[in-house]
């Protein structure tokens, strides 16, 4: 499997504070990859250079052999590079069903489509990826009035609705009921078979990503610690320590 | 315009006049940036009338005049008058719209700030009004630069006043309960501190400050129910640049503000003050977004 | 369409058609009702819709005033002999040369509107919130300061508008047919826009740009596109105001923008932003309660607006409509759950975790 995204000797540091040294990693295309790591390890740093809400201090990123180091989040987002976020984006003040049709993927967005209504096939869309992620019967409340978890599932149908080559998700599971997780696993993984969406998980449910992952990379203190298959890593002394707190 | 340019080159002395003119008038405007940016630091409230309280202070040093009382008298009589009508502002109108989304508290100082200016309009009438403080003019460098002796009186006063309140904010228990709730207002709550009160004395201060700022500005320049925007405008400049933590570049960015209006105002014209200043004001928020956008972040 | 609704709208029709009929001396007053309400619907197709509060729309209001100013002498005249003179030109014109220059004045008084909303964008459109609204304002006071400064254009005296060839009776109700058609035209488009994609756009804008961005919208255009529309409107009042008034002068007539620059925003606020009767509503209301206690105050009337404004904004922020949908959300469309159905979703009210670091 080719690399779908390739991250090469990135780092960021906030002011003296180093959240990123050096990270290097591949993404497989096809495949869901995890990335875990204890507090303050610099995860969603990585994520977030990845996806280019900042730039980064050194290093270089590509998507799909194209340098992506320097681009818009915009830009990104419309090649397919899409993310969610550890607390639920979404837009409040409109319905389910509504935050799912402008989730449409703008890469085909043309400045004449700007005043067109949206055809009854992106309805028909909408309608399944809500029933997918079970928020089918809620659908036509505001966004903003559901629960976290509920918010969660729907951040989580948006970006299908995207069409995105390959999803990078924010611990997605946290804040979800545990006798929900299994659900959500399960749709996770469909949406990789089925929709044929690369997933790169950060996660901090081992259950779940130990589950979930072909292959994983752990991140402490900024730094690649250990990656390898899910077993590997699970039982890779230098993880332990570093989840166990010892320095 | 020009012509106006050439003879900077032509009269270098003019170039110290300005200079000096603007510096003098710049230690006022600072004191106006630093009550904008205590009041948003701590509450996170843009107050948009902030202009309009100054007008009021220099307002209540016009009536000084008009009563015969020298307007030097009309400082400390500002300075509480307006600390009671800033706790009276915070309580009807500030207080209950800190929680609010940003535009509702920049929309309700600007509602504030139209009423203040039209009731000063009806009161006071729309002629430009001073304080006339009857000091002399001294000259220097052989009568090429004039500096009227108010203008450093009025320096001197707005140096030690701005040191009163800076020392206050350091050594008093209040001021460091403002500097607390500025950092984490939850936190200074859970520790017992009344932040509702904070909010209201920082507010009132803030109020008191551009009072005796206005007194200042009657003294030395002029005063007009419709000018407070412009000040408005001013302070935001100042702090957009200085930025909100920092007061020696408060100072600096004030000076400087002044100084620049002096020449622009030179060059382009009096009649241009509002324009000047707006054109600095844009100047520094398309710099800012450059700035910004560089860190791919939003100015906000 | 409901029989309801569709009586509502001919109700609207008719009364605007009959009015200057009706009571003729209220025509001009009726007229700016029209205008009130343009005001209202395009401050709010950036403000309530978008989220981008902008304090300084009424500089399009101004700038296609000037436009059309400019274009209708500029059919006979050297525009810069006329403002010189101060007056003591005359214009005549015949009937062809002055409507011939008052429709082309409306239409590049749009244009104008347009470019200008452009350009200004590009410069304020990086900006958020509170930065965007003072940026705006101060935009609109400049433009006054500046435009009093040039005098090609009349400088602080202003320019003396062609006269409408026709007894006054007709020339009000011209002009008020005109703020009519215009303000059900800003409705109708509104109307059809905000079904469209373009309406679910800009309301993602308002309710999470971030989002919006990294979902992959193409949110400069948005920004640019509604501002531009409301600009076109606003210009195009601008000149037909300008005509009405018969004399363009930069503080008080052009670029009002303490007054009905922020009347824009009050009315919309009234009425409930965010929605297409709220600005409508606001407007009505506000002009009419403005019009009826405008002589009792005495003085007081600026002092009394300003109080009017503060007092709704920090009491009565969503607005008539925001306060009815509150009330009665299911009459606006929006669903609202009864009971937690406790096989879908996670059924519980979770508190969110604070972003971690990690």
């Amino acid at each position: 499997m080719s690399a779908l995204i390739d991250v090469r000797g990135v780092s960021k540091s906030f002011g003296g504070v180093v959240a990123n040294r050096d990270v290097s990693l591949s993404v497989p295309d096809g495949g869901i990859t995890g990335l875990i790591g204890p507090n303050g390890s610099g995860k969603t740093t990585l994520f977030n250079s990845i996806v280019g809400t900042h730039p980064v201090d050194d290093g270089s990123i590509a998507f799909m052999g194209q340098e992506i180091t320097t681009f818009s989040v915009q830009k990104i987002a419309r090649l397919g590079l899409l993310r969610t976020f550890q607390q639920t984006h979404i837009y409040g003040q409109m319905n389910c069903v509504q935050n799912m049709l402008i989730s449409i993927p703008h890469r085909r967005e043309r400045p004449a489509t700007m005043f067109t209504r949206f055809p009854a096939s992106v309805y028909g869309r909408a309608d399944e990826l809500l029933e997918f992620v079970g928020l089918y019967s809620k659908r036509k409340l505001l966004a903003g009035d559901l629960s976290f978890g509920q918010q969660k599932l729907l951040e989580f149908a948006m970006a299908l609705m995207n069409e995105p080559r390959v999803l990078l998700l924010d611990e997605p599971t946290a804040g979800i009921n545990p006798t929900l997780i299994n659900g959500l696993i399960d749709r996770l993984k469909r949406a990789n078979k089925e929709l044929g969406i690369t997933l790169f998980v950060i996660e901090h449910n081992m259950r779940v990503i130990m589950n979930l992952a072909d292959h994983i990379y752990c991140l402490a203190h900024g730094e690649l610690l250990a990656q390898g298959a899910p077993q590997d890593v699970q039982n890779n002394q230098l993880v332990i320590d570093a989840y166990l707190g010892a320095h | 315009m020009l012509d106006n340019l050439l003879v900077l080159f032509q009269a270098p002395v003019l170039n110290i006049q300005l200079l000096l003119d603007g510096v003098l008038i710049g230690s006022i405007f600072a004191m106006a940036a630093y009550g904008l940016a205590l009041v948003w630091g701590v509450m996170n409230v843009k107050n948009l009338a902030q202009g309009d309280f100054v007008i009021m202070g220099g307002y209540v040093a016009y009536m000084f005049t008009t009563w015969d009382i020298h307007p030097i008298y009309a400082l400390p009589v500002a300075f509480i008058g307006m600390f009671a009508f800033g706790w009276l502002v915070y309580i009807t109108i500030i207080r209950r719209v800190i929680d609010k989304e940003l535009f509702t508290s920049l929309l309700a100082t600007f509602g504030l700030a139209i009423l203040l200016q039209q009731a000063l309009n009806l009161i006071f009438g729309s002629d430009v009004q001073t304080a006339d403080s009857g000091f002399d003019t001294r000259f220097l460098f052989g009568g090429m630069v004039s500096i009227a002796e108010i203008k450093f009186v009025a320096l001197v006063l707005a140096v030690s006043l701005s040191a009163c309140v800076v020392l206050f904010m350091k050594r008093s228990r209040m001021g460091q309960a403002i500097r607390a709730t500025a950092q984490d207002a939850r936190a200074a709550r859970v520790l017992g501190i009344n932040t509702d009160r904070v909010y209201a004395f920082t507010f009132a201060l803030n109020c008191a400050i551009c009072g005796a700022a206005g007194v200042l500005i009657a003294m030395i320049w002029v005063i007009q129910p419709y000018f407070g925007v412009v000040y408005s405008i001013r302070s935001f400049v100042i702090v957009t640049i200085a930025g909100l933590g920092n007061l020696a570049a408060v100072i600096v960015t004030a000076l400087g503000l002044g100084a620049a209006e002096q020449f622009s105002a030179f060059i382009f014209g009096a009649e241009f003050q509002v324009a000047s200043v707006v054109c600095m004001l844009i100047a520094v928020l398309i710099w800012r977004q450059i700035q910004q956008a560089r860190k791919r972040e939003v100015v906000e | 369409m409901k029989a309801s609704v569709v009586a509502l709208y001919a109700g609207i029709l008719i009364a605007g058609i009959v009015a200057p009929l009706v009571i003729p001396n209220y025509t001009f007053q009726v007229a700016v009702l029209w205008m009130m309400i343009l005001f209202a619907l395009t401050w709010d197709i950036a403000g309530g819709q978008m989220g981008y509060n902008s304090l300084g729309n009424i500089l399009f209001f101004g700038a296609g005033m000037y436009i059309s100013a400019v274009v209708q002498i500029s059919m006979g005249y050297d525009v810069s002999e006329y403002t010189a003179a101060f007056g003591a030109i005359k214009i005549d014109f015949t009937d062809t040369q002055y409507f011939t220059g008052l429709f082309l004045g409306v239409a590049a008084a749009a244009i104008g509107g347009v470019v200008c909303a452009l350009l200004l964008g590009l410069a304020v459109f990086g900006l958020r919130g509170p930065y965007f609204a003072i940026g705006t304002l101060g935009c609109a006071l400049a433009a006054a300061e500046l435009v009093a400064g040039w005098d090609y254009v009349g400088g602080g005296g202003g320019i003396s508008m062609p006269v409408f060839p026709g007894d006054p009776d007709v020339r009000s109700k011209f002009f008020y047919y005109m703020c009519f058609a215009l303000a059900i035209a800003t409705f109708a488009f509104l109307k059809w826009l905000y079904s469209t994609r373009f309406g679910l756009a800009i309301n993602a804008i308002r309710d999470n740009e971030n989002k919006a961005e990294a979902m992959g919208v193409h949110t400069k255009r948005y920004k640019m596109v509604a501002w531009s529309i409301a600009a076109f409107f606003l210009g195009m009042i601008g000149a037909v105001f300008g005509n009405m008034v018969g004399f363009v002068e930069p503080l008080e007539v052009a670029f009002p923008t303490i007054t009905f620059g922020i009347f824009m925003v009050a009315m919309a606020l009234l009425g409930g932003k965010g929605t297409l009767w709220g600005p409508v509503l606001g407007a009505t209301l506000f002009h009419v309660v403005k019009e009826v206690t405008w002589t009792y105050l005495l003085g007081w009337q600026w002092v009394a607006l300003g109080a009017i404004i503060v007092i709704n904004v920090v009491y009565f922020q969503q607005g008539i409509l925001g306060w009815a949908a509150d009330k009665w959300p299911e009459k606006f469309g929006v669903t609202v759950e009864r009971d937690e159905d406790p096989d879908e979703g996670d059924g519980q009210r979770q508190a969110q975790p604070r972003e971690a670091t990690s």
